[in-house]
């Protein structure tokens, strides 16, 4: 559904960010993107919907498709037509707006009203807690309702794909378990497919089916879900596991291992 | 204090009122541009006295119709702040405020020189057909002009608000407003919507222009009331509609008070006393004085978005 072929990103026309990545989106999966802080998995998602050159950056080299169409010359807008939509990470609702003016205005693209409210209530029975509040202010909800809104206004626009970017950041992991849930319900009752960044490795391995790792603006790992669950290095860099199960401290763990290993 | 004193107390204070209303049009044009590009316009009020001096200069040296000229000036003016958008402003996108405060400031100044080149500086009357005799309602004697101006500009209040409120244009113009990024990301057209923005702040300036024109009548100090704006958004939030309004009749009305009461008391045997100076003047500055009193207090004006933030 959505391939992208061993792209490179500079930012200012110096800094290289994106050092050839290719990855591949199944339709209605769950695809994970891992990885560090810095590691350019944010940069991933704002070249696919566009958003680079607002921040100076381009895709330099190699292309991105979805449904066989190129869309990394597209404007933002152009790309959520196409149907691909990016949930920013730190959710970032219109503080100032409504519940419901956030979700009207995500669904910018729909221009039948009729549509629009059906959609409203669509994501009204994945987050019930937001029509509860429905005509309060969205820069008062809390972190997690935060997150929800973001979800939902995102939903609004009828995309064939979302595109999450840390969903869990700084929330708690009862809230994070209730999104993670959401999530496998958008795939299950909207069709929905799934691209997810996140750095919480073992809660987004968990419920995707193909995980990449990403370090340093490459990747360095790829493959089905449940066997980057198994592999040994994924236990001991992001899962914090040591050989025989016991938990590893960070004392031992070797940095040279893993230049060797991936970089080498 | 007999009952004429309380008379014309009220009828300063409406008069004041209503030139306030008027204040905030032009006010509102800041407001919009504000609100949803984040630049700050201070070429304003110059853009009221281009079209000001436009139908005025149409109509003394051309003979065309009021109406006419209006519709010109409202073409030239949405053309022209268009164009300022995309050749001027867009290129900013993303550099200091204090970059587009410089580059606003410097339209103004080349706007000011312009149009006199071209149509000439002497002063014109505009005249919309408004009558000069009073309005009398009891003992309250209202000036005409005033009185269009208010109804016009609560008119057009109304107008901007439904707008705002309830259509789809309007919500997702108050989303750029709210932020640019996330706009983009929600398929939103975050440039066709600063168009948007500056062509309804380039309406406003014409009717602005035809009404203190009328009012004052038509040469290069048509600008000195975008001055004003500043006071009137301050006092009222940079980026409310409802705080344009409040503002701009506060600072009507204290002005009123000021020329009518304290003006005229300065020039009192007993103020000179212990004033030996010459006094006067305070309706201009008086304003200013309480804007920065209010910013006191209020720092983001009193209707301004208080930036909300929660973790």
């Amino acid at each position: 559904m959505l391939a992208i072929n061993n792209i490179e990103v500079i930012y200012n026309n110096v800094v290289l960010v994106l050092k050839g990545i290719s990855i591949d989106v199944k339709p209605q999966s769950i695809t994970t993107i891992l990885g560090a802080n810095g590691a350019g998995k944010t940069t991933t998602l704002k070249s696919i919907s566009g958003l680079l050159k607002p921040e100076r950056g381009q895709v330099t080299r190699g292309s991105i498709e979805f449904n066989g169409e190129r869309i990394d010359k597209l404007a933002p807008h152009e790309t959520v037509k196409k149907g691909v939509v990016q949930v920013f990470e730190g959710r970032r609702v219109f503080t100032h707006l409504s519940i419901e003016d956030n979700l009207l205005a995500g669904a910018h693209i729909v221009s039948d009203m009729k549509t629009v409210r059906d959609m409203i209530d669509q994501v009204y029975t994945f987050f019930p807690r937001l029509k509860e509040r429905r005509t309060g202010q969205a820069g008062y909800l809390s972190g997690g309702e935060q997150q929800m809104l973001a979800i939902g206004r995102a939903l609004m626009s009828n995309p064939k794909m979302i595109m999450l970017d840390e969903p869990s950041l700084g929330l708690a992991p009862m809230i994070i378990e209730e999104i993670f849930d959401i999530i496998q319900r958008m795939r299950k009752e909207a069709g929905v497919t799934i691209l997810l960044v996140e750095q919480n490795a073992n809660l987004a391995l968990s419920i995707a089916d193909q995980g990449y790792v990403m370090e340093n603006g490459s990747i360095v790992m790829e493959g089905p879900a449940k066997e980057l669950l198994a592999n040994s290095d994924i236990q001991e860099f992001y899962l914090g596991i040591g050989e025989g199960g016991s938990k590893k401290s960070f004392r031992d763990v070797k940095h040279y291992r893993r230049r060797k290993r991936w970089l080498g | 204090m007999d009952m004429f004193a309380v008379w014309y107390f009220v009828e300063t204070t409406i008069n004041g009122a209503l030139i306030g209303l008027m204040y905030a049009l032009i006010a509102l044009g800041f407001v919009l541009i504000y609100k949803s590009t984040d630049a700050i316009n201070f070429a304003q009020g110059q853009f009221v006295m281009i079209s000001g001096v436009m139908v005025a200069a149409l109509a003394a040296d051309y003979g065309v119709p009021i109406v006419v000229g209006a519709i010109v000036a409202l073409v030239f003016m949405i053309l022209f702040n268009v164009m300022l958008e995309r050749i001027v402003l867009r290129p900013m996108i993303g550099r200091p405020v204090v970059a587009i405060i410089m580059a606003t400031i410097g339209l103004a100044a080349f706007l000011e020189g312009l149009f006199p080149m071209i149509f000439g500086a002497t002063t014109r009357a505009l005249d919309l057909g408004i009558p000069n005799d009073p309005i009398i309602i009891g003992q309250i004697y209202l000036t005409p002009i005033n009185v269009v101006g208010g109804a016009v500009a609560l008119t057009f209040f109304g107008a901007f608000s439904i707008f705002f409120m309830k259509s789809r244009k309007g919500v997702a113009l108050r989303a750029v407003a709210d932020n640019h990024q996330v706009s983009m990301a929600m398929g939103i057209n975050v440039e066709r919507y600063f168009v948007l923005a500056w062509s309804m702040a380039g309406v406003v300036a014409v009717l602005g222009g035809l009404l203190w024109g009328s009012a004052i009548g038509v040469d290069n100090t048509l600008a000195v009331v975008g001055l004003k704006v500043f006071p009137v958004v301050i006092l009222g939030g940079l980026e409310s509609i409802i705080g344009a309004i409040v503002g701009g009749i506060i600072v009507g009305v204290i002005e009123a008070w000021g020329g009518t009461y304290i003006d005229p008391a300065m020039t009192q045997p007993w103020f000179r006393e212990f004033f030996p100076f010459e006094g006067g003047g305070t309706k201009d500055f008086l304003p200013y004085l309480l804007m920065i009193v209010v910013l006191f207090f209020k720092p983001y004006g009193l209707f301004g978005k208080v930036h909300i933030e929660r973790v």
